[in-house]
């Protein structure tokens, strides 16, 4: 049987350093550019997909 | 015995014709051709024979024989639940799932076929055998038998189609748009994608459809996940999705518009063909199952 984590947030990409989380592992970034690229590696590595909560931070979350 | 060999035999025939008959609408539903179809036209086979020699063992006092039926009842329950588990078996392996409710749906029109089978052969021989008992000669039993197997099987094909969603919903091109990183078709917030990447193919080669409920009923047979996934799936395997499994971001998903139960949805196919994919959603069965009638007749509001 398949089992696995769903509808969770596996990682945080974000451009803003002030932004924690006690849960998920966060990757700071510099660039809009290494952001999309660093969320897009995460994504293809979890099979996740890459939502951008407009505050500089994307999610990426497993569906 | 020899007086019945001639309306078995015809019976059994007119039973595999029309389980033939009924195997034509399968190929888009559920396309499983060479073995798939012969187990199909095998078990139409043991239920037009079951139909078959119903009569002649009634009307040669082996009332046994009628248990036998009760029997055939079971085994094809069996046939649902072996349509079930196998589509089930495959579905993780569906880049877009079929969805539980279309399963069942599936699962249910086949074991109905074979009962549908059962009662053509049935009434075929009921009728060759009343022709017999009222002296006709066989040329004529064998016409008779024909023209009931076959007016059966035409009727109860036409009891058994399903409705389309063409039937209760108008299909119309619709637009897609970004707000930011919202994906909206017609003003409906449909998911949130991330990647600007992902946007620019949505805008260079997505297309979508708003389907638009002609009635009260209708949007609450559309308001059911099953029909949508249902249509999502339909979709998808007609066109050809421009997916792999590690893209989430081109599922295509029917969203729902609260304010007036329309729904949207936006695909990548391999094609970007409008016309193909309004037509597709057209001819989406309206799954038994989900149907809703929220006004009826019992129930119809003043």
């Amino acid at each position: 049987m398949d089992i696995g984590i769903k509808e969770s947030i596996v990682a945080l990409i974000s451009l803003n350093r002030d932004v924690s989380s006690a849960t998920t592992p966060i990757f700071y970034v510099d660039s809009e550019e290494k952001q999309e690229e660093t969320a897009l590696l995460i994504a293809k590595i979890t099979m996740g997909m890459v939502h951008d909560l407009r505050n500089g931070v994307y999610a990426v979350v497993k569906h | 015995m020899e007086d019945y060999i001639l309306s078995i035999i015809v019976s059994i025939i007119v039973g595999v014709i029309s389980r033939g008959y009924m195997m034509k609408i399968d190929h888009r539903q559920y396309p499983s051709y060479p073995q798939g179809f012969l187990a199909h036209i095998t078990l139409g086979l043991i239920a037009a024979s079951l139909g078959a020699v119903a009569i002649p063992a009634l009307a040669t006092k082996e009332f046994g024989a009628v248990t036998f039926l009760s029997l055939a009842a079971q085994q094809f329950r069996d046939v649902r639940n072996l349509e079930r588990q196998s589509l089930d078996n495959i579905e993780p392996t569906e880049l877009v799932p079929r969805g539980t409710a279309y399963i069942e749906d599936i699962a249910k029109a086949f074991e109905a076929r074979n009962y549908m089978v059962m009662l053509s052969a049935l009434l075929t021989s009921l009728s060759m055998n009343l022709s017999r008992v009222l002296k006709l000669n066989q040329q004529l039993q064998v016409v008779i038998g024909i023209v009931f197997g076959i007016g059966t099987m035409v009727l109860l094909k036409k009891l058994l189609t399903r409705q389309l969603i063409g039937e209760i919903a108008d299909v119309k091109p619709a637009k897609i748009s970004f707000d930011g990183p919202l994906l909206t078709i017609n003003d409906v917030i449909v998911m949130n994608i991330g990647l600007k990447g992902s946007r620019k193919i949505y805008e260079e080669r997505g297309i979508a459809v708003e389907i638009i409920p002609k009635d009260p009923s209708g949007s609450a047979t559309l308001s059911n996940i099953g029909q949508r996934q249902a249509i999502q799936h339909q979709a998808a395997t007609q066109l050809g999705i421009r997916k792999d499994i590690d893209e989430p971001d081109f599922t295509p998903l029917a969203r729902r518009n609260p304010h007036n139960g329309n729904l949207v949805m936006a695909l990548i196919p391999m094609e970007p063909d409008i016309g193909l994919l309004l037509d597709v959603v057209n001819k989406t069965p309206v799954l038994e199952t989900c149907r809703r009638k929220p006004r009826g007749k019992n129930l119809s509001e003043k």
